[in-house]
């Protein structure tokens, strides 16, 4: 039964193909594309948990908070345990930004627009302030993460992590697109549009966009977790600074809030997009990066995703 | 008791510092409804076209003093300049977006401008010490202190009573209430409010490189100088209130003091205090401590 109502849904069909493929790729592929992809896809799964606050017309300028949290969750973990099992890790960082979300979406519920984005990053840069004046968790330098194991077994390549990313990615991808299918999920966008209507239909507004922010925190907490293992190393410039607030933003601009899809697709032409222009132009590379968001904003608002919704394929079908 | 006098002095001077660079972010919220991260970029620009030009001047073995007419001239530059290219080319096609758009755009403009400095000016770090040495220094509670940084305060002084006394005292500052008030009715009474958007702008763009240039000669003027200096400002404009100046000089006072009270005594919690008023502030309210709650005015 769930298995057809999923199936039905080419959208998760779609998701659940390409990452397959892209699994496969994974193994053929030298180490620097592999790691390229691994970041492009944690930071994938930090972006789809801004599109969630987004499709509601909420943009959260602070975001880092939770990627922030889930990074330094999954390097505390070990710092204190010893833990490094890659399951206890994702749960842990999941867990510590889901936790933290479920308090500060009290607060932030009753509040939209540029108060919104503001109050987020007021509370991202309170962790920032915290992380890079105290000498216990590591300053402005950080700390490093070992390995990742793998219950008990430690790989010797990458790959395994690069197979958890993508297991990740296609579970959130999937089950975000099972929410946005939902009656819930259909709140979102009503949200946007009309509050009153909403309250009128007898559904709560604070309370959905309460839900839609403890996910979005998940999500982004779990990306910043395994952006943390990818990287083997966590530091507050990097993680927590408003301005990789503004990086995850961009992303979720580039990729367009069309699809759940998109934010993977985003993020990976990101990732190597500035590795390109770091080779480049090593100078100039948040020029290309700052053009590239003034140019989507003006000419191209709905996002990368909007070009895939105009090939000739998919209109016919949507004729259909 | 010498304690407290070095704090209080700490905190005027940083509060000054402060208000200089956001005045020009509110005045430009006040009017157009842009929370302009690029500002960060125009006090970067201010601060290197400063200390580049302060370095040719010494070079040429022209006075100290000089540097003074070049911090002027630089933040005049570069506001006119800047202000008025970005405002005419790209922020008038942003008008009918959203507030949480334009900001974004704004932050694609801030990476824009963070790296033409790397273009034109290099990576290395400029020091422009001229100004400071020429004022010297004075002996004020036990401790010396440069005149240069206690200048700061008059410059602020200055700087508050010009925004006030076009606002308050001239046709200017009466045709900019009109527009703050109702955008539509100022254009069917006949004002050209294009012509005030650019000037508003460029007000805000000189005032934000004043900021960067007046410091320059006291820091080491290095790439990435605005990222912090950027979200403190966003911290006091919103702690006093969006687009309100006398919200700026209450903000700008009360993060310079916090932040002077907690280098003294708490040095771990020196960013911790400012955002974590910001964000009690957001969410008591909103609209800044003190800003009238409806009518938006500057």
């Amino acid at each position: 039964m769930i298995i057809k109502a999923l199936s039905a849904d080419r959208t998760i069909s779609w998701v659940v193909a390409s990452f397959a493929i892209l699994a496969i790729v994974g193994l053929m592929v030298p180490n620097w594309v592999l790691n390229g992809t691994m970041f492009g896809l944690a930071r994938g799964l930090a972006v789809l948990g801004l599109l969630v606050l987004w499709r509601t017309g909420l943009v959260s300028f602070g975001h880092a908070l939770y990627f922030g949290l889930g990074a330094y969750a999954v390097a505390l973990l070990e710092k204190y345990t010893g833990v490094s099992d890659v399951f206890v890790r994702l749960a842990v960082a999941l867990a510590t930004a889901a936790a933290v979300g479920f308090m500060l979406g009290f607060v932030l519920r009753n509040h939209r627009g540029i108060f919104f984005a503001m109050l987020s990053l007021a509370f991202s840069m309170v962790l920032y302030g915290v992380l890079i004046k105290s000498e216990a968790l590591g300053s402005t330098d950080g700390f490093s993460v070992s390995q990742t194991t793998i219950l008990g077994w430690q790989p010797e390549t990458k790959y395994p992590l690069f197979l958890t990313i993508i297991l990740t990615g296609v579970v959130a991808a999937v089950g975000m697109q099972i929410y946005f299918r939902s009656a819930l999920g259909h709140l979102t966008t009503a949200v946007r549009d009309n509050e009153i209507r909403v309250e009128y239909l007898g559904y709560s507004v604070a309370q959905a966009i309460h839900i839609k922010y403890v996910l979005s925190a998940a999500l982004t907490g779990a990306a910043g977790g395994l952006f943390a293992m990818a990287l083997g190393q966590v530091d507050p410039d990097s993680m927590v600074n408003w301005t990789v607030s503004g990086e995850l933003v961009f992303i979720s601009i580039l990729s367009g809030p069309g699809s759940v899809a998109a934010p993977f697709i985003g993020a990976v032409a990101f990732e190597f997009l500035r590795t390109f222009a770091f080779e480049l132009a090593p100078h100039a590379w948040q020029l290309i990066v700052g053009g590239t968001l003034l140019g989507i904003i003006l000419f191209l608002p709905r996002g990368l995703w909007s070009l895939i919704e105009r090939l000739p394929m998919r209109q016919e079908r949507d004729r259909e | 008791m010498q304690a407290t006098t070095t704090l209080l002095i700490d905190g005027l001077v940083y509060a000054s510092y402060l208000f200089i660079v956001s005045v020009g972010l509110t005045i430009v919220f006040g009017v157009m409804k842009i929370l302009n991260i690029a500002h960060g970029g125009f006090y970067a620009w201010g601060a290197y076209a400063a200390a580049y030009s302060i370095g040719v001047a010494a070079h040429f073995g022209l006075p100290d003093w000089i540097g003074f007419i070049m911090i002027g001239l630089s933040s005049l530059c570069v506001g006119f300049i800047f202000g008025f290219l970005i405002e005419r080319l790209i922020l008038r096609r942003l008008y009918h977006h959203e507030e949480v758009i334009v900001l974004l755009a704004t932050f694609g403009l801030f990476l824009v401008l963070e790296d033409l400095i790397l273009l034109v000016f290099g990576v290395n770090p400029y020091f422009a010490y001229q100004p400071m040495v020429y004022l010297g220094s004075v002996e004020m509670g036990g401790i010396s202190r440069d005149v240069y940084s206690l200048s700061l305060i008059i410059l602020a002084c200055v700087v508050a009573f010009v925004c006030w006394y076009i606002l308050s005292l001239t046709k200017w500052g009466k045709i900019l209430a009109t527009v703050i008030y109702d955008r539509e009715i100022s254009l069917a009474i006949g004002i050209n409010v294009t012509t005030i958007y650019v000037w508003t702008f460029i007000f805000g763009a000189t005032l934000g490189a004043l900021g960067g240039a007046y410091i320059a000669p006291t820091i080491s003027v290095a790439p990435g100088i605005s990222i912090d200096v950027i979200v403190l400002s966003f911290a006091v404009v919103v702690i006093g209130g969006m687009g309100s100046i006398p919200g700026a000089l209450i903000g700008a006072a009360m993060v310079g003091m916090l932040r002077a009270f907690a280098v003294h005594q708490f040095p771990e919690l020196e960013l911790f205090v400012v955002f974590a008023v910001m964000a009690i502030v957001l969410m008591i309210r909103p609209e800044g401590l003190f800003a009238p709650v409806k009518a938006r005015r500057i």
